[in-house]
């Protein structure tokens, strides 16, 4: 007998859902837990959209369970809080990043690296705590374990600084646990898209010089004049990479699709490092003699944990960084999402909630 | 036009060389150049053969230069220094490796890392600084800058400390370089041949927990009760493999020959290190999200500089480390190169070109 998410939860709650691998999104009324006691309730305000919701709507991975709701860029406001909450009170900003829970008590979690548990349970796709589909934040509300809810700068912009919890983290994380923070120092961003836009605004404020590297030519006036980067690497012409190789120390490598690994790093210093963000769906080609030689290393990352998330987001409040975001009604998503394949938006699209998701 | 090599320089010398790819290695006559004021000259008594000198040889790189003398990893005793050498005197038993130069100003060269130079000079292949070309240890005697000259502690035997000054050095550096060293983590050494075994002695010197990983079966009892591993997998048993999922801190990968990285990232454990130093020709398959799930890293590494291999050769001795050897007289050189093919060997090969280099 089919699921009735109306009637699964005490609390009425309203989204949009995917119900197949179209990936189209339409209305959803379904609903929400009542507040245990380490709960906190939250009155969605905005939601980012993420390159990852859009790869999970069309199951491109493989894992998507439908009927689906994305979403795990959440800025919202605290409407209620359960009897062992006192991080949070009624009326505070907060806001929800990837993950909902953990296991709390392996090695990752017990060093605040939760987002590196075999067990995690994921904003949306996932299966919540009491056995039922996570929802993400492309809806009204969102109940959850005050553990994984993050204290939201007041002098952050809720609209502006949603895309932070995934695509903000998950490029200062690796920033600082690869040691690519030390000013004067070259960082190369590869791809200009949400990550790749962020990271070029943290490299800066951590007094990096900031190359974004790109196969759009185009992109070249946004990166350096909006964007502030200090150079533009078109990958298209061979005589300017030429002239680049071995002149970055790091690169955040953000592309999602099929690259040439060689190529950048072929850019690297010796001791230079490339991480790895993008998922592309296919392996990447690594040849063994660039790294070898040149003793560069490449190395994944995955988001990050709660407590780096929160001091990611203090960070980008103390310097004033925010995503450069463009502002779209809920019913406006499917053309938002058609938009997205094709990378057409600078550099995120941020749902407001508040104001459009609502039964009619 | 170039002179014929043993008219090159003003000291006559003979060795084995290799005249083609077919790699086959016969008598050959050269000549190197006078003792300079910073030279170290060291008649060679004994000569390590690495993998190396195989791939190049046969020109599997594409770069050799024939005809080639190869041979990287030479021991001797001096019999001449320069006016201006302070570190060696005749008498002192030496090592050289795999560089005999490098810029000597650059950063890297700086920094002891003259192993990353762009301007580096192999000891075998390369162009020395007056255009001629580098001869390497399968021959008598040795003339080399003092700076790429390590000393061989007295309570180290000559044919065990060869292999130390390639094998041991190249996985040494990257065990400290990654942070692979400390007592109680635990380190995967991927392959069991000359640089695997030294991998192995070198992880458990350093109190690291060590797991072989290979694709021979027959090797177990080697490395557990022989070599001290703790552990041992083979590689193409998908139950072992995945048992062992998540369990390592690092994984040192010394196979040359084609095979695949996913697995092995798999065995690594959250933050884990997967360290490259074997060459295979074609390039992995990267999983991104195998690297990105768990924070993991693949990174490589070449050798090491001239105060490392220093260093690898003092800790060696102070832990009883060298290498494990099959002697052999230099005419057997082209059988060893066959058995060196096929990996047969416990764990390198060393010419002992004292007793059985003739002119």
């Amino acid at each position: 007998m089919a699921t009735n998410y109306e009637d699964q939860h005490p609390n009425k709650a309203f989204g949009w859902a995917a119900h197949d691998s179209s990936g189209l999104l339409s209305p959803f009324p379904f609903s929400r837990r009542e507040n245990g006691v380490d709960d906190v309730a939250v009155k969605i305000l905005f939601c980012g959209v993420c390159h990852s919701d859009l790869h999970a709507l069309k199951n491109e991975w493989g894992v998507t369970r439908y009927p689906l709701i994305p979403g795990h860029e959440v800025v919202g406001l605290v409407t209620k809080v359960g009897a062992n909450v006192e991080k949070f009170k009624a009326g505070d900003r907060v806001g929800v990043g990837v993950i909902v829970g953990s296991c709390m008590k392996c090695e990752a979690c017990n060093q605040d690296l939760e987002n590196y548990c075999d067990k995690l349970i994921f904003t949306y796709n996932s299966v919540d705590w009491d056995g039922t589909n996570a929802f993400g934040g492309y809806s009204d509300s969102i109940v959850v374990h005050q553990r994984y809810v993050l204290r939201f700068p007041d002098n952050l912009p809720a609209d502006k600084g949603a895309p932070l919890l995934c695509a903000g983290i998950t490029v200062y994380s690796p920033m600082k646990y690869y040691g690519m923070t030390e000013p004067g120092k070259h960082l190369g961003v590869a791809g200009l898209g949400g990550l790749g836009h962020v990271a070029v605004k943290i490299g800066k404020a951590f007094g990096l010089k900031v190359t974004v590297i790109s196969s759009s030519p185009g992109k070249e006036a946004d990166a350096i004049d909006c964007l502030g980067a200090d150079a533009f690497l078109p990958t298209s012409d061979p005589a300017k990479v030429q002239a680049a190789m071995g002149s970055i120390d790091y690169i955040i490598d953000t592309i999602s699709a099929v690259h040439s690994l060689p190529l950048l790093l072929s850019l690297l210093k010796l001791n230079g490092k490339l991480v790895a963000v993008g998922l592309p769906n296919k392996p990447l080609d690594l040849p063994i003699f660039p790294l070898v030689l040149k003793r560069r290393l490449i190395g994944g990352s995955d988001f990050g944990g709660i407590k780096e998330t929160e001091e990611m987001l203090e960070f980008c409040a103390k310097h004033g960084i925010a995503a450069d975001v463009e502002v779209i009604k809920m019913d406006e998503i499917n053309t938002a999402l058609e938009r997205l394949a094709k990378s057409d938006v600078k550099y995120r699209f941020v749902i407001d909630v508040a104001n459009s998701v609502s039964p009619k | 036009m170039a002179d014929a090599p043993e008219k090159e320089h003003p000291v006559e010398a003979y060795g084995y060389a290799a005249r083609d790819s077919s790699g086959h290695l016969s008598p050959f006559k050269f000549s190197r150049r006078a003792t300079g004021e910073k030279d170290v000259a060291f008649n060679i008594t004994h000569c390590g053969i690495c993998h190396s000198d195989l791939h190049f040889i046969k020109n599997e790189w594409g770069i050799a230069a024939y005809p080639v003398v190869p041979g990287h990893e030479l021991v001797g005793i001096v019999t001449e220094v320069g006016s201006k050498v302070t570190k060696y005197k005749v008498g002192d038993r030496v090592g050289v490796g795999c560089l005999v130069g490098s810029c000597r100003s650059c950063t890297n060269c700086a920094d002891d890392l003259e192993n990353y130079c762009p301007g580096l000079i192999l000891t075998y292949g390369s162009k020395n600084v007056d255009g001629t070309r580098t001869y390497g240890g399968y021959s008598n005697f040795m003339v080399c800058d003092e700076h790429f000259v390590v000393r061989i502690p007295d309570s180290m035997p000559s044919d065990g400390a060869a292999p130390l000054l390639c094998a041991g050095v190249t996985v040494y550096s990257p065990l400290r370089y990654y942070g692979l060293d400390k007592p109680g983590m635990h380190l995967g050494v991927v392959g069991l041949g000359g640089l695997g075994h030294m991998a192995v002695k070198f992880g458990k010197a350093m109190g690291l927990k060590v797991t072989v990983i290979s694709t021979s079966p027959g090797k177990k009892s080697e490395a557990m009760e022989r070599l001290g591993a703790d552990a041992f997998l083979v590689s193409h048993d998908p139950e072992q493999m995945q048992g062992a999922v998540g369990t390592l801190d690092g994984i040192i990968d010394t196979v040359s020959a084609a095979h695949s990285l996913l697995p092995l990232v798999r065995l690594a454990k959250t933050n884990g290190k997967v360290i490259l130093v074997g060459v295979p020709e074609k390039p992995f398959e990267l999983h991104s999200f195998g690297i990105i799930m768990g924070r993991k890293m693949v990174g490589g590494s070449s050798i090491g500089g001239l105060k490392e291999t220093q260093e690898m050769i003092n800790f060696a001795a102070e832990h009883n480390i060298t290498a494990d050897i099959e002697v052999i007289p230099v005419d057997y050189v082209n059988t060893a190169m066959d058995r060196l093919q096929k990996a047969d060997v416990k764990y390198r090969f060393v010419i002992d070109i004292a007793n059985t280099l003739k002119p």
